[in-house]
């Protein structure tokens, strides 16, 4: 038996579009869950013990349930409630609250890092709540909560490949069609294990080059 | 106009059971220089933050530039400030910490400009100006771009003092403000808050310093289980304690007290 990769990459065109859709669901899905994960942990940490404590529910939903559960219950459950989504949309939306989810917590650690004096310091000098956030607890925090973001947005990459059982015409979706359709079964999932290899590189670099900027500025 | 910066009366404070502050009544006059000074857990440092408002006082008023602070009214008719006229008696106030609290992630230049930019709505240049004229006033014009964990304990002090009166305040709180030092880089500090207090500014200042208490104090106030004691002239407090609890406080420092009333 030998490996045919020539039937698979025949199929350029086809399996580009599947990893340009991988790719916007990861970048838009992983930019949405930081933005929902930091307002989350900003609400628990400003709004009170009542907020926190009602929060932490989602979160622990969430975080409890495997993340091919949600994706079904959210695209098969959903037109029970009547919530008919897309493929696309379902899978856009199961990954940022998959993600906002760990984010969440994040951040939550990186406000919990910064000391209270620093905050008190800022109080004093005038600075508004938005201020504080923005100016002192962003910063400070940012060094620390950049390996953890970078983890997750590798996490998220891979659980895309989920998506492509509620019919996503992602990479893992289109690759594997392919080598069904060639019986080349093997080689489809070497390529698809390299593909995915390449973009989590590709994120573990970018973390490398802030992390670099970050430590920099704050010598 | 009254001729006292801060003026606290019946100031209490309690955590949950436990009473920080009981019934302060306390007057501080413009200009001058007051000591708080107490064994840990005498509520001194609680009654400092209360006045920076960094606490809220459980009852009573406090008065700043004859301003309330953070409550209008006392006892059923208490109400909160609006975050306004909060902000502008907070204003009047300059607050340094024992443990300095700079921000790491900006230079010296960027954390006494910080306020004046985005407070004061200053332009960059402007701001920057006025932080460097304030940071040449304690001695550290040539370290403005260096950052905290580049600066010695002494010198993030002086910077944290530099970033406070940036802002132009009529009253300056100091926390312990050389606790964290070694002895060696106290002096520094010291100098910078006696140069301080011979320009005139108000001042309270809770310490360990006996010597500096004797010598640049007004007043030295003496707290303890969270009343004040005392307060009065250096002379009156030190010079023949009559209080058993102060005298016992003061044996551990008379010989340094002493020393410095010559």
């Amino acid at each position: 038996m030998s490996f045919d990769f020539a039937v698979i990459l025949a199929q350029g065109p086809k399996i580009l579009s599947g990893i340009v859709v991988t790719i916007l669901i990861w970048v838009g899905g992983n930019v949405a869950a930081a933005v929902l994960g930091f307002l989350i942990a900003t609400l628990r940490r400003f709004g009170g013990r009542g907020v926190d404590v009602l929060l932490q529910v989602p979160i622990e939903v969430i975080r409890g349930t495997p993340f091919l559960v949600q994706i079904f219950l959210l695209y098969f459950g959903g037109p029970y409630i009547g919530l008919r989504l897309d493929p696309i949309t379902a899978g856009f939306i199961g990954i940022s609250v998959y993600g906002a989810a760990y984010y969440a917590e994040i951040f939550r650690a990186g406000y919990r890092s910064v000391p209270v004096g620093h905050v008190e310091a800022a109080e004093c000098v005038g600075f508004s709540r938005n201020q504080i956030i923005r100016f002192v607890l962003l910063p400070e925090m940012a060094l620390l909560v950049l390996p953890p973001s970078i983890n997750m947005a590798i996490i998220l990459l891979k659980e895309t490949a989920l998506l492509s059982l509620i019919t996503v015409p992602e990479m893992t979706m289109t690759v594997s069609a392919i080598g069904s359709q060639q019986y080349a079964f093997v080689e489809a999932l070497v390529v698809l294990a390299l593909v995915y290899w390449a973009l989590v590189e590709v994120a573990n670099w970018l973390g490398r080059i802030a992390e670099r900027k970050l430590s920099k500025l704050s010598a | 106009m009254t001729d006292h910066a801060i003026v606290a009366t019946h100031v209490s404070k309690q955590f949950g059971d436990t009473v920080v502050l009981r019934d302060i009544n306390m007057e501080v006059e413009r200009g001058k220089v007051s000591c708080l000074i107490g064994p840990s857990g005498s509520g001194k440092s609680t009654l400092l933050r209360c006045i920076a408002f960094l606490e809220q006082a459980t009852s009573g008023t406090i008065l700043v530039e004859g301003q309330p602070l953070g409550f209008v009214g006392d006892g059923k008719d208490r109400r909160r400030q609006s975050p306004a006229e909060l902000r502008k008696v907070r204003s009047k106030i300059g607050m340094v910490f024992q443990q300095f609290n700079l921000w790491p992630h900006m230079t010296a230049l960027g954390n006494v400009s910080a306020a004046l930019r985005r407070v004061r709505g200053m332009s960059r240049s402007e701001a920057e100006d006025r932080a460097m004229r304030q940071l040449d006033h304690v001695g550290l014009k040539e370290r403005a771009g260096h950052y905290p964990s580049q600066l010695s304990g002494g010198q993030q002090q002086r910077v944290a003092i530099a970033r406070a009166l940036a802002l132009d305040p009529t009253i300056m709180l100091f926390d312990e403000p050389t606790s964290a030092l070694d002895p060696e880089l106290t002096g520094e500090v010291l100098s910078v808050m006696r140069e301080l207090a011979a320009e005139g500014m108000t001042m309270v200042v809770v310490t360990h310093e006996i010597g500096f208490a004797a010598s640049v104090g007004h007043k030295v106030a003496f707290l303890d289980g969270g009343k004040l004691l005392f307060h009065d002239t250096p002379e009156a407090v030190f010079q023949k304690p009559r209080e058993p609890r102060l005298e016992q406080f003061l044996d551990t420092y008379l010989d340094r007290g002493a020393a410095m009333l010559k």
